[in-house]
């Protein structure tokens, strides 16, 4: 799908560094998210990606540049205020699932619309919406342990996208996962990020996870650069 | 190195050099546990070896002890005695309690003839060294080193004392060295003492000396039936026994605080043990993946609870002998409670149970880490290594048969008769009942957390189910927490109750306005037929009542009981606190009696029975016609009608006088008439009932004073093991934290989550303890305390304190959650997502 002309997310000139005496990880990335684009960035373990997708999310911030989300500068937000963005407009996928052992799978779905404040009424239907989405209708009542890993990462996708967030933010949301099931678990993202009108970002190390996106990115040296897909 | 070197190395010296922070509180957790025990032994036995060695010092070298009531017996008992064939030495003595003037308190006085008493207490005789013949000049005294200390007097110097109603001035002739007798004592020649305290030809003990070769029981059993009646020929050992009778209460007392110690730190050792090996089941079982058989994983595991707590018990002994030692220098044997009164003990190091601490503790930590260890090397390391796995496997906890069969034990056990005196079968009750409380825990918390109503709030909602997810993990934490508060809340209840049922007992034994005693304790200070009427006569007195304290032996092997000679009205339920026989009804021509609880446990006589007293050399049958509550003796006392005590002993004195005042008069001036009546009457006791109230009280408030200090010692050891708990469930759970934060959880919202588990948890566990604790609180009431005191008490709660100990444990669970959480919560914690789990 297309980017729109409005951009979601602005990088404009980021550096960042863990100490100032040992060389920049990130150095001078610029990068552009439009309206409902899915994006993955590439690159080699060590080079940076988990770094860049902290500062995208407002949990760090740069030593120099800066990342406008929606026009609102990350780096002038305090933890409340960057949480609350967060919580209301993005959402995450990890590699490691990150779903909650103790809660049900629809509990887990609903902790975003539960932090928001939501219903309910409005929750339960918006809850079953995303479960019969990434295809665990009927698992509600189920505990993650009951599930296989494909199934828990389907929960984790479905938690990341149940509160209609702007940016989905997916940290190698397959790296757990045998290549038939990663597949399946990708094409399911990507449909998933358009059909609820989301932008995203696909932080992964494999080609074949990149290509599932609309652009790749390279981030190799410091620096972000455009790759074309393979397909 | 080995293949087991290298599970071991892979297994726990990581976590060794690892979390040192983590491995300081386990040691610590450890160390407390072991320091409080092994103090509260060393105190208790330390006190004990003192009293036992006095005692052994008294009885000296004698083979039998002839022992009659303290009034005495007639000192011809004792020409008939030394003319017996086999007896190689007879020592008359002639025990007293005086009372020094100036507020000391009772002085004991072992009168003795000294030339006979020197090879049967050589040590006491020696002691008076060279000043041995001047024993005998009027009025001579010599004093131990201990009481020459508390009477401020020396060698040359002039101690008075109460004889009568009157007083008399002994002459200190020597100070005895303090390795010659640590207690408070006089000795004095018999002749003497008899003169001075009017006891001519009265004496109350015969020590015997046998020739080599006799036969000690056969001679025991001809005095028997030479004797007069209510004397004794005992051997040796039941007179040490006894001296150890009085320290009961203090030592059950104390029993019971380091059987809480022990128990908690045993609970906290295990519960600490347990949580470390069930939260590193993934390594274990990646261990077991690539090679490491389970008898190696076991073995590894079982070394490092070694470690831990022989390095957690070695630190406790040496602390608890510190502890110890401090304790006794500044409070004394008896813990501030004044049970031993001028008893010097010293906590000399004892290597054999230092050693036994040493290895209960090791012992303890083990079988800790063992059985978590069994467990987790027996699964399958497929199954362990599933997320969740860790719950799976404290959920095995849960099935509750095994915690009702021995919660079943325990109540058996309660229902069992004491063993030589002793509620031993009671002590196994509380063991085993608060062992299956314990084990019920999982189960329980399952249940109660399902019962707990969903909240709307998403903090207290994640809370919940994360604490339903891991109730059986939870439960292992709080197992230290909820022994050492239900055994606080047990002794609360105990403590409580026998207060309130010993407030209201001496209102009932106190109801004159005033009381009058020549002395607290006394022998040799006593009012005569004449006082009596001085005092009868004296203004604002509307009625009055005389009493004569006496003792009387119902069994050779038992120590005597007190006789009260005291006018008895019509109703007795108006004048005893009656517990049974307020009904009975008194057959014609009987002689009644009414006898404390403790009669009937110890001598199995009830409401109805005729009870054989042994009285001025005589025995008469009196019936029993009411049994009532004595907190004043546990030993046993018995009341008889003071008319009909005088006709036949013919003692006409008195040592008590209780006052009703005329209607107008004052306490004051009748107690200042009755001062202004007899010489030194400043040193008389004139009490109001509220002031002797308010006495005891204060006496019963400083007895239970270190008891609390101490149960309080073993819930911030309990503290310690949830904040242990708390803080590595914390660490286990950064992950999580981490993807709440990034999901949009404030860091507050966590901390708050993390406070309302701590609450929620330690809310059922103080329920939990609360109901556990009432139970264990029967036990200690109705088993425990009435085989050890033989009386009963009322149960009655605390409500107040209970509440306030509960809140501050909530309180305080919660803060322990959320400082631990904190850490967690950081913002280099929030990229603890991208950690595998």
């Amino acid at each position: 799908m297309p980017a729109s002309s409005r951009a979601v997310l602005q990088l404009s000139a980021i550096v960042k560094r863990y100490a100032p005496d040992r060389p920049a990880v990130l150095d001078g990335i610029d990068m552009e998210l439009g309206q409902g684009e899915y994006v993955a960035i590439m690159g080699e373990s060590g080079v940076g990606k988990s770094t860049l997708l902290n500062l995208m999310a407002g949990l760090d911030r740069p030593d120099a540049g800066r990342i406008l989300f929606e026009g609102a500068d990350l780096g002038g937000l305090d933890d409340d205020s960057a949480t609350l963005l967060r919580r209301e407009r993005m959402g995450f996928v990890f590699q490691a699932f990150h779903v909650l052992p103790y809660m049900t799978v629809a509990d887990n779905v609903g902790l975003p619309l539960d932090l928001a404040g939501a219903s309910p009424a409005e929750r339960a239907p918006r809850v079953e919406t995303m479960l019969d989405r990434v295809g665990l209708a009927g698992y509600g009542q189920r505990y993650p342990r009951e599930l296989s890993g494909g199934e828990t990462q389907r929960v984790a996708i479905a938690r990341a996208l149940v509160h209609r967030p702007r940016l989905l933010l997916a940290d190698e949301p397959t790296g757990n996962l045998d290549p038939r099931t990663a597949s399946l678990v990708l094409e399911l993202l990507r449909d998933c990020v358009h059909a609820e009108g989301a932008s995203g970002v696909l932080i992964t190390h494999s080609r074949a996870a990149a290509d599932t996106a609309d652009r790749i990115l390279l981030l190799d040296g410091r620096r972000l650069s455009p790759a074309q897909p393979a397909r | 190195m080995s293949s087991f070197g290298a599970v071991v190395r892979a297994v726990s010296l990581g976590r060794l050099r690892g979390q040192p922070g983590r491995l300081t509180v386990t040691v610590a957790a450890i160390a407390l546990g072991v320091s409080l025990a092994t103090a509260v032994f060393v105190i208790n036995a330390g006190a004990l070896n003192e009293f036992g060695l006095a005692a052994r010092k008294l009885v000296g070298a004698a083979d039998v002890i002839v022992r009659g009531p303290r009034q005495g017996f007639d000192e011809s008992v004792f020409v008939r005695l030394a003319q017996e064939p086999g007896i190689d030495v007879a020592s008359p003595v002639l025990e007293l309690e005086v009372v020094p003037l100036g507020g000391h308190p009772p002085l004991k006085v072992m009168a003795v003839d000294p030339f006979r008493a020197a090879p049967m207490q050589p040590e006491l005789l020696a002691g008076v060294g060279r000043d041995l013949m001047a024993l005998f000049e009027p009025g001579a005294v010599a004093l131990s080193a201990e009481a020459a200390r508390e009477l401020a007097v020396r060698a040359g110097d002039v101690l008075s004392v109460r004889a009568g109603a009157g007083t008399y001035d002994l002459r200190v002739v020597a100070v005895m060295p303090a390795d010659a007798y640590a207690q408070r004592l006089a000795l004095m020649d018999i002749a003497t003492a008899q003169w001075v305290f009017d006891r001519v030809g009265r004496i109350n003990r015969i020590d015997l000396r046998l020739e080599q070769g006799r036969d000690v029981g056969r001679l025991r059993e001809r005095l028997a039936a030479v004797l007069p009646a209510g004397v004794n020929a005992l051997n040796p050992g039941v007179e040490r026994d006894r001296a150890a009778e009085v320290t009961r209460a203090y030592r059950v007392n104390l029993n019971m605080l380091a059987l809480v110690a022990l128990l908690t730190g045993a609970f906290l050792v295990f519960s600490t043990q347990a949580l470390s090996i069930l939260r590193r089941r993934s390594a274990l079982a990646l261990l077991r993946a690539v090679g490491a058989t389970r008898r190696q994983l076991e073995l590894a595991l079982l070394l490092e609870g070694l470690l831990l707590g022989a390095a957690g018990s070695l630190v406790g002994v040496v602390l608890g002998q510190v502890v110890a030692s401090l304790a006794l220098a500044r409070l004394g044997g008896d813990l501030g409670g004044g049970f031993f009164g001028g008893l010097e003990v010293v906590a000399r190091p004892q290597p054999v149970v230092l050693a036994a601490f040493l290895v209960i503790g090791t012992a303890v930590a083990a079988i800790g880490a063992w059985l978590p260890a069994r467990e987790a090397a027996a699964t399958s390391p497929s199954r362990a290594l599933k997320s969740g796995d860790a719950e799976q496997a404290a959920a095995r906890l849960r099935p509750v048969w095994p915690g009702a069969a021995v919660g079943l034990v325990g109540a058996a056990c309660a229902w069992l008769p004491p063993v030589g005196g002793l509620p031993v079968f009671g002590y196994v009750s509380v063991a085993a009942l608060l062992a299956a409380g314990v084990m019920l825990v999982p189960a329980a918390a399952a249940r109660l957390l399902d019962a707990v109503p969903s909240p709307a709030a998403v903090t207290w909602k994640t809370a919940l189910a994360q604490l339903r997810g891991s109730a059986s993990q939870s439960a292992v934490s709080l197992a230290a927490i909820i022994v050492s508060f239900s055994l606080m809340v047990a002794m609360a209840i105990m403590v409580y109750s026998f207060r309130e049922s010993f407030e209201r007992w001496l209102g009932e034994v106190l109801p004159a306005d005033l009381h009058v005693r020549v002395a607290s304790s006394s022998d040799t200070a006593y009012w005569t037929p004449a006082d009596q009427e001085a005092i009868a006569d004296l203004d604002g007195i509307q009625r009055i009542r005389f009493q004569r304290w006496q003792e009387a032996y119902l069994a050779p092997d038992r120590p005597p009981v007190a006789v009260i000679a005291r006018e008895v009205s019509r109703d007795p339920t108006q004048a005893l606190p009656l517990v049974r026989g307020a009904d009975f009804e008194l057959p014609a021509g009987a002689v009644p009696t009414w006898v404390s609880e403790a009669v009937t446990d110890l001598y199995g006589i009830d409401v109805g029975d005729t009870l054989e007293l042994p009285l001025a050399g005589r025995r008469f049958d009196l019936v029993v016609a009411g049994v009532w509550r004595d907190y004043g003796r546990s030993t046993g006392a018995l009341v008889v009608d003071r008319d009909w005590y005088i006709a036949r002993t013919g003692d006409e004195t008195a040592s008590h006088v209780a006052i009703w005042l005329a209607p107008g008069a004052s306490a004051e001036d009748v107690a200042r008439r009755i001062r202004g009546r007899f010489e030194r009457g400043e040193d008389l006791q004139v009490l109001t009932g509220t002031a002797i109230r308010e006495l005891s009280l204060r006496v019963f408030d400083r007895a239970f004073a270190v008891t609390y200090l101490l149960e309080a010692v073993a819930v911030v050891i309990g503290l310690i093991g949830v904040s242990f708990a708390f803080s590595s469930q914390a660490l286990a759970r950064r992950a999580e934290f981490g993807m709440l934060r990034h999901v949009g959880m404030l860091r507050r919202q966590v901390v708050g989550m993390l406070a309302g588990e701590g609450a929620i948890m330690s809310a059922l566990g103080v329920l939990y303890g609360l109901t556990l604790g009432f139970v264990l609180s029967l036990v200690l009431v109705y088993v425990i305390n009435r085989q050890s005191f033989n009386w009963s008490i009322d149960v009655a709660l605390p409500w107040v304190q209970l509440a306030l100990l509960g809140a501050v444990l909530v309180a305080a669970a919660s803060v322990t959650a959320m400082l631990s959480g904190r850490a967690a919560t950081s913002a280099q914690a929030v990229r603890a997502v991208r950690e595998d789990w």
